[in-house]
């Protein structure tokens, strides 16, 4: 379909950028890669006003280290993410999830930034992010904030960004030496996770010291299965992970779609979350 | 309007486009360019999938006013001279297609795959292809033909 007509604007910088969201107020949306973006507005879901390109925006793009803490630009592609080195050598989890987003062309425009700005609780990134225990920083009129993942995810296609705010750096600590894996359920290759499963283990002497468990569709935001985490705190082999696993689901609201019922996104969650501990413990 | 110049195929076209134009209606309506065609307009199938800057992407996903001041190679510009490209040819040798619908997406699609992996595993042409659909159901042939193309010396 045609999108609805709407005014279009290419700032040149991330003050430029503000400036026109500011005086845009609610009726404007942030075209990052575009790869939410434009299905909403060909379906007629979305009816901005004004759609403000930051792609041309220099410096938006790109991996840095500082410290501990690895720094990726908001519009960092999928592709890029992918094939970064630093990323691969110290957020993995992120580089391996972010391999099964959609497909090769949808990762060649599809950026960091905008799908954690989309907020899509089946969409894979916001739930990694969230097991990296990362931060995300936001430019406004008033300065730059930084916002734990934790905090950044509101409710259904909702994020703590202001309308005026955007979303400039991804910060994740390094997980340097941590086991990973991103496991996910979903009816064809390029679809949307029915349910997904991100999971950090650090291992000590052959047991599970610590370990992260986010989840992808198990409610309005992404979220992170708490109890599995405690329960997975000393696990030492296999049956240990299953008994941690079946707390998977606890306090997750998930929701009922074509694609599952709640018990079946609950059954799923139980049964990823194993998989994917033992995966990343290399236990399997 | 907004004011946009793209080079599509090698030929530099200067436009005057309404912001909401999408990338393959630019292509097909505005320059006539209807070998890409437009398949599921939900993103899914690929048979829009064309190259924007060297890397390809859904032409239905991408704003013909993000276009602007890029290069784009529909599966027009691959044939050089009337001669079919070694992937085109190995499409053809291989009965790569039975109603043609997905084949321009998929060619791109390929191209974009050999150019990262001159010589990818039955197994990566399958993922690399994960975004294109073919609803004859042929992959059985379109990833032989890939293959085959790959162990020529100009694959794409």
């Amino acid at each position: 379909m045609i999108p609805p007509a709407f005014d279009y604007a290419r700032p040149a910088s991330v003050d430029e950028a503000v400036r026109v969201l500011a005086d845009a107020g609610e009726e404007a949306k942030v075209l990052a890669g575009g790869q939410s973006l434009l299905p909403l507005l060909r379906l007629r879901l979305a009816f901005p006003e004004l759609v403000v390109d930051v792609g041309r925006i220099p410096g938006l793009r790109g991996v840095r280290e500082d410290g501990n803490t690895l720094v990726i630009g908001a519009m960092t592609t999928h592709h890029d993410v992918i094939h970064d080195p630093l990323v691969r050598r110290h957020a993995g989890l992120l580089a391996s999830a972010t391999a099964t987003v959609a497909d090769p062309a949808v990762r060649h425009r599809g950026t960091l930034g905008g799908s954690l700005a989309h907020a899509d609780p089946a969409g894979d990134l916001p739930a990694v992010v969230l097991a990296l225990d990362g931060e995300l920083v936001a430019q406004g009129p008033r300065g730059r904030r930084t916002l734990p993942a934790r905090d950044f995810f509101v409710d259904y296609l909702q994020s703590a960004l202001e309308p005026d705010e955007l979303l400039v750096e991804v910060r994740v600590p390094k997980a340097d030496g941590w086991g990973f894996h991103y496991e996910k359920f979903h009816q064809v290759a390029q679809s949307w996770a029915t349910v997904g499963v991100a999971v950090l283990v650090r291992r000590d002497d052959g047991h599970i010291a610590e370990a992260r468990v986010g989840l992808t569709n198990m409610g309005s935001t992404p979220l992170r299965a708490s109890e599995t985490e405690d329960a997975l705190s000393g696990a030492g082999d296999a049956a240990a992970v299953t008994r941690a696993a079946e707390a998977a689901a606890e306090g997750t609201r998930p929701s009922q779609d074509v694609s599952a019922s709640p018990e079946y996104r609950e059954h799923l969650a139980r049964v990823l979350t194993r998989r994917a501990v033992l995966a990343a413990a290399g236990m399997g | 309007m907004t004011h946009i110049s793209v080079k599509v195929d090698g030929t530099t076209y200067e436009d005057d486009v309404e912001p909401r134009l999408l990338l393959v209606h630019y292509l097909r309506d505005r320059l006539g360019l209807t070998g890409t065609p437009i398949g599921c307009d939900t993103s899914n199938c690929g048979a829009c999938t064309v190259e924007l800057d060297g890397v390809s992407v859904k032409s239905c996903s991408v704003l013909a006013v993000q276009a602007d001041g890029g290069e784009v190679t529909t599966v027009e510009g691959l044939a050089q001279d009337g001669e079919l490209s070694a992937l085109q040819r190995a499409f053809h040798e291989k009965h790569a297609l039975q109603c043609g619908y997905c084949t321009p997406g998929m060619l791109m699609a390929a191209r974009d795959l050999l150019r990262e992996h001159p010589h990818p595993t039955s197994e990566e042409i399958r993922h690399a292809l994960e975004g294109n659909l073919c609803r004859c159901t042929g992959y059985q042939n379109i990833v032989r033909a890939v293959q085959a193309a790959s162990e020529q010396e100009v694959p794409a």
